[in-house]
């Protein structure tokens, strides 16, 4: 990118004093007209040889560099392929590892450090906009279409990704942050994620009344009947760093109010409220979320 | 080599061949990548025979543009007259046309060779 920066600045700064130097020099030094023969020729010589061979020249230039130039890598540079379909107003992210095998998530990304990283972005609804300021540029998540986009990181941390397309009322609140952890500890993170959380196997009161509510018929708790699509995966709700897509940090009772009452928190979400709920049984709901680690 | 050409037409429809000629080569380069890149199963065929395609379009569309500014060039006089050719006689309206197609011809080179410069550049189709 630098290099294409200084070539196009030399090569502008050249054909500028050319220009002026030219101008000059026929508006101060050289005042007497020039014969009809020798004009043809100035016309044919800069105005046709010579920008045909710049343009021809420049074109050559970009038209090479273009491979290099594209946001996303070849596919066999990217091991891991993480799949990210945007909703209203949230994220489904599928972790692709290179031997094929897949763990399903949301509204949280976790990526090694100094390994490229391919996504893969669609829609299930309308246009979103993936957008991780500090790890690279933007790219649409468009309806019927799979965007690609290469990233690499190359400082662990944790940092915010943001909906970058107007997508309706809460899309301000369609986040989710990104942690860039040490390739060893992702591996450790994503093995883990593979099999059930101990908790959706414990008999968990909480996980009765997650049954009895029907939140199943929406959202998949690996290791229980649970297994809706139309809402984010809580396979591992509770570890994850937020709630309601970046929008509130995870603990017990931002999860017992967000149960309670999803559009009061995230206005348009599609969660419906529970607020017929008793407050101790939305407590035991959050609890097991929680633990859901 | 003058009896080679055909014979000499006075009609408008000449100067419009090279632009034509390089209007029908843009459209067929961008819709048959469009087509390959956006239906893998619609055009049976590898990427390499894209471009090597693509390149046999090009040479056609150029040798006709050559052919026409041939043309335009033995209308034009072989440029026995300068330009501007703005008198009233049938000599000038000739020259004037043919010296327009000439320079139409060579400007539909160019532009057919830079549509077809991606081809030589880009090797491949991301889906």
């Amino acid at each position: 990118m630098a290099t294409l920066f200084w070539v196009m600045t030399v090569g502008g700064l050249a054909i500028w004093a050319f220009v002026v130097g030219f101008s000059l020099y026929a508006s101060r030094w050289k005042r007497a007209p020039v014969s009809e023969a020798s004009a043809g020729k100035v016309i044919l010589l800069a105005g046709v040889v010579f920008p045909v061979t710049v343009l021809t020249a420049l074109l050559s230039y970009a038209l090479w560099l273009m491979p290099s130039l594209r946001p996303f890598g070849g596919a066999e540079q990217a091991g891991l392929r993480i799949e990210v379909v945007g909703n209203q107003f949230w994220w489904r992210v599928v972790y692709h590892a290179a031997d094929g095998s897949a763990v399903v998530s949301a509204n949280e990304i976790r990526m090694p450090v100094g390994e490229r990283v391919e996504f893969s972005l669609a829609s299930a609804d309308m246009i979103h906009s993936f957008w991780i300021p500090s790890l690279g540029g933007k790219m649409d998540l468009i309806p019927g279409r799979t965007n690609r986009l290469s990233l690499l990181a190359t400082k662990a941390g944790t940092y915010r990704g943001q909906c970058a397309e107007f997508c309706g009322v809460s899309h301000a609140s369609m986040a989710f942050p990104v942690v860039v952890m040490e390739p060893a500890a992702f591996d450790a993170w994503l093995d883990a994620r593979r099999a059930p959380s101990p908790a959706a196997e414990t008999g968990d009161p909480g996980q009765a009344l997650f049954m009895r509510e029907g939140c199943g018929n929406c959202h998949s708790v690996a290791g229980t009947p649970a297994a809706g699509t139309s809402g984010p995966d809580l396979s591992h709700v509770g570890s994850r760093l937020t709630i309601g897509a970046g929008l509130l940090r995870n603990d017990t009772d931002t999860l017992a109010r967000f149960v309670a009452h999803a559009t009061a928190l995230k206005p348009g979400s599609q969660m419906p409220a529970y607020l017929g709920l008793p407050v101790e049984e939305r407590a035991a709901l959050a609890a097991w979320l929680k633990e859901l680690q | 080599m003058l009896r080679l050409l055909p014979k000499e037409v006075e009609s408008l429809w000449t100067l419009f061949t090279a632009p034509v000629v390089w209007a029908g080569h843009f459209l067929l380069c961008y819709v048959v990548a469009a087509i390959f890149c956006e239906k893998p199963d619609f055009l049976g065929f590898d990427f390499a025979n894209l471009r090597v395609a693509i390149g046999i379009l090009t040479l056609l569309s150029l040798s006709v543009i050559v052919v026409s500014a041939l043309l335009a060039w033995r209308q034009w006089g072989f440029g026995a007259g300068d330009p501007p050719h703005d008198d009233p006689t049938r000599r000038d309206r000739l020259h004037f046309q043919g010296y327009a197609t000439l320079l139409l011809s060579g400007l539909s080179f160019i532009a057919v060779i830079f549509t077809a410069l991606p081809a030589l550049f880009i090797d491949g189709c991301l889906r």
